[in-house]
């Protein structure tokens, strides 16, 4: 298996107590920023939505890809979700203090993301059952 | 973890504008080039919010971007926001939306605020914020400080003197029975099993095949019956508990079979406890390696809603989105 960015340490944020513990490995890090914490309405910000699409995507793409290809599967790229310059980037609002937190702008969009998300879940499901399967 | 104490500095929380104006964040031509925001060209990052903090904690410690991190106190209720002034260049709206999707800088970014709220939680009750959280400047942090305050005391007492730790479960590839003498091995029944039968017939292979497929389920059921069995013994030594989603081997470096993601959140009079129990049950359950990562800031129970008081979770390994 060939050497990718994504593997690799960082300095271990612990004390000491157990011998079984590992220094925080990037998955562990990005589960927690992107998708854990307190959520705080920001001035500027990507809609929640937008990051739990990103994670989903990290996921497949970087979870799935060999694996997909091999089985023959290659829909992300042609699939406008999947790749940036394909789709039509849904806008990031920028507020001023006091809204709601997390909300998409307009229902529209929260409709579309959700149905995009809901498809991406799927396929993922799908695929990592094939890759189950394959193991 | 080094604190270099001494040379408090002096810092002037609460002044309205960014002393710092970055200057040549403004890139030309990406998109976020409209009027609003861009006076300054700078924004402000928000890392976290802790209770209590000697400020002298945050010198020397840089974040996002390789900026320093300092301090803005919100003086009724003893809360400090830990900021980062950043540019627009690489924080603005658009230029944020197309960062997020470049894994090099998201893996930067995720590290640095990763690092400065596991430096500071290491000092004081810490409550991580998502990731990209940003405001046009100070002024506007005090503001949410004064609106969210009591929320956020709410939300430090309910961590304070808990830790979060990571524990995972994995799979060892078979070494159970075969190679230990302890002679359990199940001699493989079914008609084509053994080493020797050679693919004689279509039949034959299709019938190992079936075999081998049952064989596992078998030893995915078992797998998820350990999982269930490390998370309840786990889970009596913690105050609650949350799911995360299964890893892929890229990301985390692994290749086993993760059985079990979660996040524990315990008390720290129970955290020797807790290890001990961690390593007992990696003894005990052959075929399965405990792992525990931590001690993490309280990322995963701090907003409260899809933390679990302590129960068991329903699959091993699966993702909790609804």
């Amino acid at each position: 298996m060939s050497e990718t960015p994504w593997t690799g340490t960082s300095r271990s944020p612990a004390r000491s107590v157990s011998a079984d513990r590992q220094s925080a490995n990037l998955a562990d890090i990005l589960e927690r920023v992107l998708d854990k914490g307190i959520v705080i309405v920001g001035d500027i910000r990507v809609n929640l939505l937008d990051i739990e699409l990103l994670t989903i995507k990290l996921r497949l793409l970087v979870a799935s890809v060999d694996r997909a290809k091999e089985m023959g599967i290659d829909w992300w790229e042609h699939d406008p979700s999947l790749s940036s310059s394909a789709r039509a980037a849904p806008k990031a609002k920028v507020r001023s203090g006091g809204s709601a937190a997390g909300e998409v702008g307009s229902g529209d969009d929260r409709a579309r993301l959700e149905e995009e998300n809901r498809l991406l879940r799927e396929r993922l499901a799908a695929l990592e059952a094939a890759q189950e399967e394959e193991k | 973890m080094t604190t270099p104490s001494g040379t408090p500095g002096t810092r002037t929380p609460g002044t309205a504008t960014p002393g710092t104006a970055t200057p040549g964040t403004v890139t030309p031509g990406t998109a976020a080039q409209r009027a609003d925001d861009r006076e300054t060209g700078t924004a402000v990052y928000l890392y976290g919010v802790a209770r209590d903090l000697d400020e002298s904690a945050l010198d020397g410690v840089t974040g996002v971007a390789d900026e320093p991190v300092r301090p803005l106190v919100h003086p009724d209720s003893g809360l400090t926001a830990l900021i980062s002034v950043v540019g627009l260049d690489q924080f603005g709206e658009q230029a944020l939306r197309d960062n997020l999707e470049d894994l090099a800088w998201l893996e930067g970014t995720a590290r640095a605020h990763h690092r400065v709220v596991t430096d500071i939680a290491g000092h004081a009750p810490t409550a991580p914020v998502r990731i990209a959280t940003l405001y046009r400047d100070e002024r506007r942090v005090l503001e949410v400080l004064e609106h969210d305050h009591r929320r956020l005391l709410e939300l430090l007492d309910r961590i304070t003197g808990r830790t979060e730790w990571g524990v995972k479960a994995y799979a060892v590839p078979e070494a159970d029975g075969a190679g230990d003498g302890t002679g359990d091995g199940e001699p493989a029944d079914g008609p084509a099993s053994g080493a020797s039968a050679r693919p004689t017939s279509g039949t034959a292979y299709l019938q190992r095949r079936q075999a081998a497929r049952q064989a596992r389920r078998a030893t995915q059921d078992r797998l998820a019956e350990h999982a269930r069995a490390v998370h309840a013994e786990l889970a009596d030594h913690a105050v609650a508990s949350r799911q995360h989603a299964s890893q892929d081997a890229r990301l985390s470096g692994r290749h086993e079979t993760l059985i079990l993601n979660m996040a524990y959140l315990v008390d720290d009079e129970q955290t020797e406890g807790f290890h001990e129990v961690a390593r007992a049950v990696d003894r005990r359950l052959p075929g399965v390696k405990i792992e525990v990562t931590g001690p993490w800031p309280p990322y995963s129970f701090i907003d409260g809603d899809e933390a679990t008081p302590t129960s068991v979770p329903e699959g091993a390994a699966e993702g909790t989105r609804p």
